[in-house]
């Protein structure tokens, strides 16, 4: 059925479909929609059985998930930004012990400063935590990830965060598809976990491992990802074809067939780019962008197979390794090693910073002249204001603080709107 | 199953929501040392409290950090020695503070059950935990184990010390029902607080050529409180 819904009830739905058994949940912006909508769901009775737990920390959230995994529910949350660092130590527990739980990230900054927009720097914290990773390009693409997210989770046995742009997403109304119940049962049959808690089969769950072993347990986690590149696609197929959404799956391709610049991106800002590409293309600008729908598992053939053709490659990145640049770019670097690629890092969109069609065609048409690492926007009056105190004094104050006074604006959403 | 160190009663929590949508009755306990109950773990194990899920944990309060090389926790008792309160210094030991007195905590959860118990009366550790098992909802039994390492005692003394830090005062040994204590377990022989501290290395610059008498006082002073508190009777046997 199609309807025009916002992105957080979308998502609620979709996870209802899924039939989780229990649900547990802190509120944190901009998750709160999708926590609230499932709550009603739940208590309404419209899911059953399912239990809505309302927890006390997102650590908890995630322990809870954890147990109710390991006890053989199909089990699901959602989080973001401080919400997704207060629970890393069970986000690495639930995956290191193999639990297909399914979590959705609303995308969101990490502080200080504190900051409740936009980016990647919350999921990006934890790429290397053992979870799959995808990334929604609009909000039909989320709801439709939702529902194979638990089919990938349950088929490896590893858990999967659903990646979706806070706010962009998460709040906006958009006209989506949604699957009927009896599509996704077929589509996703009830969990059969690999290991369980039954008191009639007992086994442990949680054992310390050693040295003698702890490397191997390791390389399986890492070999269930592998594996997971052939079961994404395989997904995506049988998802399209109960549902006629065709999507690769661990990537998604734009006008690269004869690209010689190619934009990577990940998440809702491929929209944005799309449009951009279209009007650049009608200047005579061969440009295409290439989607990153898995970053976990990271699909290297893919990527080198999408960018092969291309001569320049801007990676717009959404978060930044602070020390280093780019994260995502350094993964595409590894894709097209030995090819004659130019690889670039733009880092854009910290903190909600929006990211402007103009911006971006001025980006691509300046292409050849990027340096190594850009961002996109920079406001450097501001930065070189701030340079300018630390050098004047040693106790020159807190930057954020200074830098809102600088702004003028504190908290008006068209001091972001700077002029170009 | 073991999940991470602070978070046995969410894990719990879960297999208990599991247990429930699948409409089985498996009952769920979970475990913990002092550490992972009154420090690390205390936001989990508050929250499955306050929540009432149907989950029995039981602490294992041996005072201190014992696994990792007796580092001092909140549960830590006053002017005991760990190697994060060593015994040097104007006031050796740990600090007087409020302690964190778990099983009051648990108390003002208004939780069905709250037990307290030692190794010292296996029978009357059975009797709490068969009685926890025929309540549902939120449970909770605090049980003091003694350490002989942690605590510098002899071996063959941990059923002793555990016996007399309920005989005097220190530990006191009840059950409580929705927030209101319904039992105490009375003292045979009260003993002053002297005798149970004695024995332990742990406390042993309070007893050097010159008692450290003040302390000694106060911590006397814990053990008188509680009695009144607990309205613990000494009786004759």
């Amino acid at each position: 059925m199609r309807k025009q819904i916002e992105g957080s009830a979308a998502v609620a739905q979709a996870v209802a479909l899924a039939r989780p058994e229990v649900i547990c949940a802190y509120p944190i912006s901009p998750q709160t929609h999708i926590v609230e909508a499932l709550s009603a769901i739940v208590k309404s009775g419209d899911l059953q059985p399912c239990e809505f737990v309302n927890v006390e920390s997102e650590f908890a959230a995630m322990s809870v998930a954890i147990g109710a995994s390991a006890a053989g529910a199909r089990a699901y949350t959602a989080t973001a930004s401080q919400g997704l660092l207060f629970m890393v130590e069970a986000v690495y527990n639930a995956s290191g012990l193999g639990l297909p739980i399914v979590m959705t990230v609303a995308n969101r900054a990490i502080g200080a400063p504190i900051n409740i927009w936009n980016d990647h720097s919350d999921s990006m914290s934890q790429r290397d935590s053992g979870w799959i990773q995808l990334y929604a390009e609009d909000n039909q693409e989320a709801v439709d990830l939702h529902i194979q997210a638990f089919k990938l989770a349950e088929t490896v046995s590893l858990p999967v965060m659903v990646c979706m742009d806070g706010f962009i997403l998460t709040h906006a109304v958009e006209e989506v598809e949604m699957p009927d119940q009896a599509t996704v049962d077929a589509f996703l049959p009830a969990f059969e976990p690999r290991q369980v808690l039954d008191p009639a089969e007992p086994v442990s769950i949680g054992a310390m491992v050693g040295p003698e072993a702890f490397m191997e347990v390791r390389y399986l986690a890492h070999r269930r990802q592998m594996e997971a590149l052939e079961v994404i696609p395989a997904i995506a197929a049988e998802y399209g074809a109960v549902t006629g959404r065709v999507r690769d799956g661990l990537i998604s391709r734009y006008r690269l067939d004869d690209a010689e610049i190619v934009v990577v991106a990940l998440g809702s800002v491929i929209g944005t780019l799309q449009d951009t590409v279209d009007a650049l293309r009608e200047q005579g600008v061969l440009v295409g962008v290439l989607g990153i729908t898995s970053f976990r598992p990271f699909p290297l053939e893919s990527v080198r197979d999408a960018l092969a053709g291309a001569r320049s490659v801007v990676v717009l990145e959404k978060a930044l390794a602070v020390g280093i640049g780019g994260i995502v770019a350094n993964n595409v670097r590894t894709a097209v090693a030995g090819l004659a690629i130019d690889v670039r890092t733009v880092i854009a969109g910290l903190g909600g910073r929006p990211i402007l069609g103009e911006s971006l065609a001025e980006m691509i048409r300046g292409v050849d002249d990027l340096d190594e690492l850009t961002f996109l926007d920079l406001r450097t009056e501001l930065v070189e204001r701030e340079l300018q105190r630390n050098r004047a004094t040693r106790r020159s104050g807190p930057t954020a603080e200074n830098l809102l006074r600088d702004v003028g604006a504190v908290g008006d959403p068209l001091s972001v709107r700077m002029p170009r | 199953m073991h999940s991470l160190f602070g978070n046995a009663a969410a894990v719990a929590t879960g297999v208990f929501a599991a247990m429930r949508a699948k409409g089985r009755d498996t009952r769920v306990v979970a475990q913990a040392g002092d550490g992972g109950t009154v420090d690390i773990g205390l936001g989990p194990l508050s929250g499955m409290f306050e929540r009432n899920d149907d989950v029995l944990f039981i602490c294992y309060d041996n005072e201190a950090y014992m696994n990792t090389g007796v580092q001092r926790s909140g549960a830590t008792p006053p002017a005991a020695r760990t190697a994060t309160t060593q015994a040097v210094g104007e006031h050796p030991g740990n600090v007087f503070g409020q302690g964190k007195d778990l099983p009051r905590i648990a108390m003002a959860h208004e939780i069905p059950y709250v037990a307290t118990a030692t190794v010292a009366d296996l029978r009357d550790l059975e009797a709490k935990v068969e009685k926890a098992m025929a309540i549902r909802g939120a449970r909770y039994i605090h049980v003091l184990v003694p350490c002989p390492l942690g605590w510098g005692s002899a071996s063959k003394d941990t059923i002793l010390l555990a016996r007399l830090a309920q005989q005097s005062g220190l530990f006191p040994v009840f059950e409580a029902e929705f927030g209101e204590v319904t039992a105490v377990l009375p003292i045979r022989r009260r003993v002053p607080v002297t005798e149970y501290l004695q024995p332990q290395k742990r406390y042993a610059h309070l007893f050097g050529q010159t008692p450290d008498t003040e302390t000694i006082e106060r911590i006397q002073a814990q053990a008188d409180r509680n009695l009144s508190r607990y309205h613990i009777d000494e009786v004759e046997i």
